[in-house]
């Protein structure tokens, strides 16, 4: 089942003095269980072009479908609104409250999303659990190792039951055995819950851990890849 | 949720917050604090003139205050004073001869106003009887004949001493002049000096031996009425019975310091606002830091899918408890503080002169209504509120993916 849709995407930054055409023509679609690997150089579009899927930033030209629904056309507050019920998301850093414990994080977007506080506790405890850090509940981030906080970030983007999770860079502050970790608890999730994974790296071990890899330089598609 | 992160916020720069905290508290102290002292102050101003001369009602022959002349004067003054004294809500009534006349002293004269009274029912209207020092003299306990109350001020004018003669002199209707020689047997002093110079108090009784003035009248009543609520309807039921005389409470004759006593409560209030107003500029100060401080957070919180509405939310509360936690160690400290000064007092010494000419204590007992508390907690919320807007606004502006980028 197709999750999502991109037809010839464009991007063209015009803040500074000079224009960048970040993204240019992407037509792409993404399946539901994929865990795809978007890969390219430094400066090649991966952020661009995975925060205009997450709807964080507005494409120049195309268009973006979630589930037959053309993000596009929606206003700042239902896109802000759609974010929190469909994607789930884990950035290079910066992912979580510090002054909350791990749980409270994961709650969090529960919160928002109006779950009851039962449901919220349960979910959060075994959603930590599954990320192996059911003995850390209640530490606060700061408490905890670089690859200790993504897996929070992990488990807080799969709190709110989301079509699929968006990750960018996310292990491009860890080193190889948090990196390694990381990964596999995502490949654990996507193999026994079907979680769709797209996820951004220009790190060959990343890579190779990937079903599909989608390989972007210059802004286009330069190789589409599935084992 | 979103109260429990913000507060956590308030003390993740634990220095940082507690300046602004002490800020707060220190501000309100002192706002408080003089707030108390000024409405004490009026308060007492006013609780001290209804008690020493005022009276919550007055009553005069309609034309007597035009020129104080004596034959503007109520009739049957038993009579009348038996019916208010049976009025529900009244405490006392008293009657006073009142004639515009002089004090002469061999160095000096001084015009004032001769006040005859009958000190048994005087004593449970006016307090002028407590005005009179241990070392002064009484209030008519004298044996000595023709005795008089002067006040500390006339005595000075007059270089007058207790026990010293002192002849009284005034006009009758018909403007042949009367007058009498009477000795100094008390001298009392209030807080307000020109009352002070303007009255001396003789007995009925020793009026009669030189005044041609009928028996059984009276030019000023007056009545006290220790329940607020009650003025009004006492009032009215004088007037039922003597529609043609003039019944002026204090708030009606007292104009001044009726206004007095409202100016000094908005006083108050617009001091507290500018004090709270100065501390609103450094809140907002310190809440731009934050939000700068947190861009990246915030953008993250955006990110994934916290409404502009919370996030402006979340900022403001963090606001309002930095505003309010000042606000509330403030509020107790004065309160705690006013409450001891308001059972033991406070002097300001060397500003007697001063004061007294306003009518005003020298050794003042702070007060403040609940209701201040209540409006000023408010106030303080509304300052929280009100200095969270600018820096909400910028949080909410800012674009999440700007925010979240790492390089
Ligand atoms: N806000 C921006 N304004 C201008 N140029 C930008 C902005 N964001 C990214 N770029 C440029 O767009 C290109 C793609 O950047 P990015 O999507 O971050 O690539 P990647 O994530 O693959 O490193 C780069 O040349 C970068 O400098
Ligand atoms: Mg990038």
């Amino acid at each position: 089942m197709k999750i999502i849709e991109v037809t010839n995407l464009h991007k063209i930054y015009n803040s500074s003095e000079v224009k960048v055409h970040a993204v240019r023509g992407i037509d792409l679609s993404f399946e539901q269980g994929e865990f795809t690997a978007v890969v390219g150089p430094s400066g090649s579009g991966k952020t661009t072009f995975l925060n205009m899927m997450g709807g964080l930033d507005n494409p120049t030209e195309g268009k973006i479908f979630i589930d037959g629904i053309n993000i596009g056309e929606l206003k700042s507050s239902k896109l802000t609104d759609f974010r929190m019920k469909n994607i789930g998301f884990v950035f290079q850093a910066y992912n979580l409250i510090p002054v909350l414990t791990a749980k409270e994080n994961v709650e969090f977007i529960m919160h928002l999303q109006g779950r009851s506080k039962n449901e919220r506790n349960e979910r959060a405890i075994s959603l930590l659990e599954q990320v192996g850090l059911g003995d850390r509940i209640n530490s606060r981030p700061n408490k905890l190792s670089g690859g200790q906080q993504q897996r929070v970030a992990v488990a807080r983007a799969l709190a709110s039951k989301p079509k699929f999770i968006l990750a960018d860079e996310p292990t491009a502050n860890l080193d190889s055995d948090s990196t390694a970790n990381l990964l596999d608890i995502m490949e654990n999730l996507n193999r026994e819950e079907n979680i769709t994974f797209i996820f951004s790296t220009h790190d060959a071990r990343v890579v190779k851990k990937a079903r599909r890899v989608v390989t972007i330089e210059d802004g286009k598609v330069v190789s589409d890849l599935t084992k | 949720m979103l109260l429990s992160i913000a507060w956590k916020n308030l003390w993740r720069k634990k220095l940082r917050s507690l300046i602004v905290i002490i800020a707060v508290t220190l501000g309100l102290i002192g706002g408080i604090l003089s707030a108390g002292i000024m409405a004490g102050a009026s308060d007492q101003a006013l609780q001290d003139a209804l008690n020493d001369y005022v009276s919550e009602i007055q009553i005069h022959h309609p034309n007597y205050s035009d020129n104080y002349e004596l034959r503007y004067f109520i009739d049957n003054s038993d009579e009348f004073n038996e019916f208010i004294s049976n009025i529900e809500g009244v405490k006392s009534v008293t009657s006073r001869v009142k004639i515009l006349g002089m004090a002469n002293s061999p160095v000096n004269a001084v015009g004032s106003f001769i006040n005859a009274v009958d000190p048994g029912t005087e004593k449970t209207v006016t307090n002028i009887y407590k005005r009179i020092a241990d070392t002064s003299g009484t209030y008519f306990e004298s044996e000595r004949k023709n005795p008089i109350i002067i006040s500390q001020r006339t005595a000075k004018k007059l270089n007058l001493k207790l026990n010293s003669k002192i002849v009284i002199t005034f006009t009758e209707n018909d403007s042949t002049y009367s007058g009498g020689a009477f000795r100094v047997c008390g001298i009392y002093k209030t807080h307000n000096s020109v009352y002070d110079e303007m009255n001396v108090f003789i007995r009925r009784s020793d009026l009669s031996k030189i005044s041609s003035l009928p028996e059984n009248i009276s030019h000023e009543t007056a009545i006290r009425v220790p329940v607020d609520e009650d003025m009004e309807t006492v009032k009215n039921k004088i007037l039922e019975k003597y529609p043609d005389l003039s019944i002026l409470t204090w708030k009606e004759s007292q104009g001044y310091l009726a206004m007095a006593s409202e100016m000094m409560d908005k006083m108050i209030y617009i001091f507290l606002i500018i004090i709270l107003l100065a501390l609103g500029f450094g809140i907002v100060n310190t809440m731009l830091m934050v939000v700068l401080e947190r861009i990246k957070e915030t953008g993250m919180l955006m990110a994934v899918g916290m409404s502009k509405f919370r996030v402006f939310k979340m900022i403001m509360y963090e606001t309002i408890f930095l505003s309010a936690v000042g606000g509330v160690v403030g509020m107790l400290i004065s309160a705690g503080l006013l409450r001891n000064w308001g059972k033991n007092g406070i002097n300001f010494p060397g500003m007697e002169e001063g004061f007294e000419q306003f009518g005003f204590a020298t050794h003042i007992y702070p007060a403040l209504e609940p209701d201040f508390y209540f409006t000023l907690s408010f106030l303080i919320i509304l300052t929280g509120i009100i200095a969270s807007i600018y820096p909400a606004r910028k949080a909410v502006k800012m674009n999440p993916v700007e925010a979240i980028r790492t390089e």
